[in-house]
């Protein structure tokens, strides 16, 4: 891949999302994607799908294994569940990103916090309020069914070789990055975390900046 | 016959699953599946979903959160997308299984082993995880959406502080079981292929064998509710969803 260095000309898409919404938006093959974390240890959910064919997604375990290493960082290629390259993360301020942490949801918050958290607002109803307004898959409509395993940019959980793991303060900082190039034509489908009850966030939701460039 | 052994009154039934073999069926809230490893070294990946509400599924980011492991065995539970517990590891002789790994598919499997076809070894042919559950899914109307990170019984994967996941061979050994009670009525899918990170350059996939009893009742000190705060509100959740009282 040869990677082509950032200028502003090259541009073609440029938006703030605000700390807990959802954005989604199809990246094109060859382009750049970055995604900036503006003010430090935010976690953005990310999902991606072939945009072509929607049943073809990214896979966290097909991913961990095809490169052997359950972080992702500059070199990772994100693979779908067909076991095909969907991006290829070239560029990381950040080092190192999670990707079996999940997404949170209402009825996980129940679990993990306290019953009376489900009201509380979660990665999983920003994605199905995203799903449930888009004409992204044509005529099929997409439901939670189709909400499978997520990237957690900019999010640390680190796992311990007996076998432990922990949800840690975030190793980001304002202004780190990450930019991944596409393979194929994708769908993004993000949940900027609203998470309020863990220290992933600093237990402070704060704006993303997204940047598609050529 | 008189010294036959008299299976327990629990007992409902059992089966062998060959190596490289398939297998689905329910598994009722209220039963015992009991995987045992016949000759050590098998790998049994599996998918779990709510029979009643289809599209509610084993979740490995959650199980693995809410108890804090990246590995089960017990008193881990295993937990749904929706915040319940599918099914609670009551017993285990083997210490560790995998559910980071994922699933073999046809492309992983040639690479290593080579293509042999059901014309040239009829049904010794190489089968792999991934399309093997994709069947198995496909006859309850499920489908590639189905196929989340799933868990491989018998296996384990070290992660090293860099995130390396190194396979760990000759893991389980001859006669290992591990004891599912399962809390909810549940479509359970298995492939018996080897997995995706054993280093063994031969295809050679175990079997296992089912056995399926008849669980005491879950009292409230039982020991994988009492694992953890989170298990108990996730036990507390699936009572809520059969329309039992919570609390008791
Ligand atoms: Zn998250
Ligand atoms: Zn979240």
């Amino acid at each position: 891949m040869n990677k082509q260095f950032f200028t502003e000309n090259r541009v073609v898409y440029r938006a703030v999302v605000a700390a807990g919404d959802p954005w989604m938006y199809e990246v094109k093959a060859g382009q750049y994607f970055r995604i900036v974390d503006l003010e430090g240890n935010q976690a953005v959910d990310t999902l991606f799908y072939n945009a072509q064919d929607h049943s073809e997604r990214y896979s966290a375990t097909d991913t961990i294994r095809e490169q052997g290493n359950i972080y992702l960082t500059t070199g990772s290629v994100l693979q779908s569940n067909l076991i095909n390259p969907m991006l290829t993360i070239v560029d990381d301020t950040c080092g190192r990103h999670d990707t079996i942490g999940g997404a949170c949801s209402a009825e996980s918050n129940t679990v993990r916090y306290a019953i009376e958290k489900r009201s509380m607002h979660s990665c999983r109803d920003s994605f199905l309020t995203a799903l449930g307004k888009c004409s992204c898959n044509h005529d099929k409509p997409m439901t939670k069914a189709d909400l499978s395993s997520n990237i957690n940019f900019f999010m640390n959980v680190p796992v311990s070789p007996d076998g432990h793991l922990d949800f840690d303060d975030g190793i980001s900082a304002p202004g780190r990055y990450v930019e991944m190039q596409a393979h194929m034509d994708v769908l993004v489908l993000v949940s900027n975390c609203p998470q309020l009850n863990n220290p992933c966030n600093g237990y402070n939701p704060t704006p993303v900046e997204m940047i598609i460039w050529q | 016959m008189s010294d036959f052994p008299k299976p327990k009154p629990s007992f409902i039934w059992s089966e062998i699953l060959p190596g490289g073999a398939h297998w689905s069926g329910v598994i009722r809230r209220g039963t015992v599946l009991r995987l045992t490893d016949l000759e050590g070294n098998a790998n049994v990946a599996m998918l779990i979903n709510n029979l009643e509400v289809k599209n509610e599924r084993y979740n490995m980011p959650d199980t693995l959160k809410a108890q804090k492991t990246a590995f089960l065995t017990a008193p881990n539970m295993c937990f749904s997308d929706m915040g319940r517990v599918m099914c609670s590891i009551i017993a285990d002789t083997c210490g560790w299984h995998d559910t980071l790994g994922g699933l073999s598919n046809a492309s992983l499997v040639q690479k290593k082993y080579g293509i042999k076809t059901y014309q040239q070894a009829h049904n010794d042919y190489f089968k792999n995880a991934y399309d093997s559950l994709l069947n198995e899914l496909g006859k309850w109307g499920l489908n590639a959406s189905d196929v989340v990170p799933n868990i491989n019984w018998f296996s384990k994967v070290r992660i090293e502080d860099s995130g390396q996941m190194t396979f760990v061979p000759n893991h389980s050994q001859a006669g290992s079981t591990v004891d599912l009670r399962f809390e909810m009525d549940c479509i359970v899918c298995l492939s018996t292929v080897q997995h995706p990170l054993d280093p063994n350059i031969y295809y050679a996939p175990k079997p296992v064998e089912l056995s399926v009893s008849k669980a005491n009742p879950v009292l409230a000190d039982d020991p994988c509710r009492k694992h953890r705060a989170e298990n108990e509100r996730a036990y507390y959740n699936t009572k809520t969803y059969y329309g039992e009282n919570p609390n008791e």
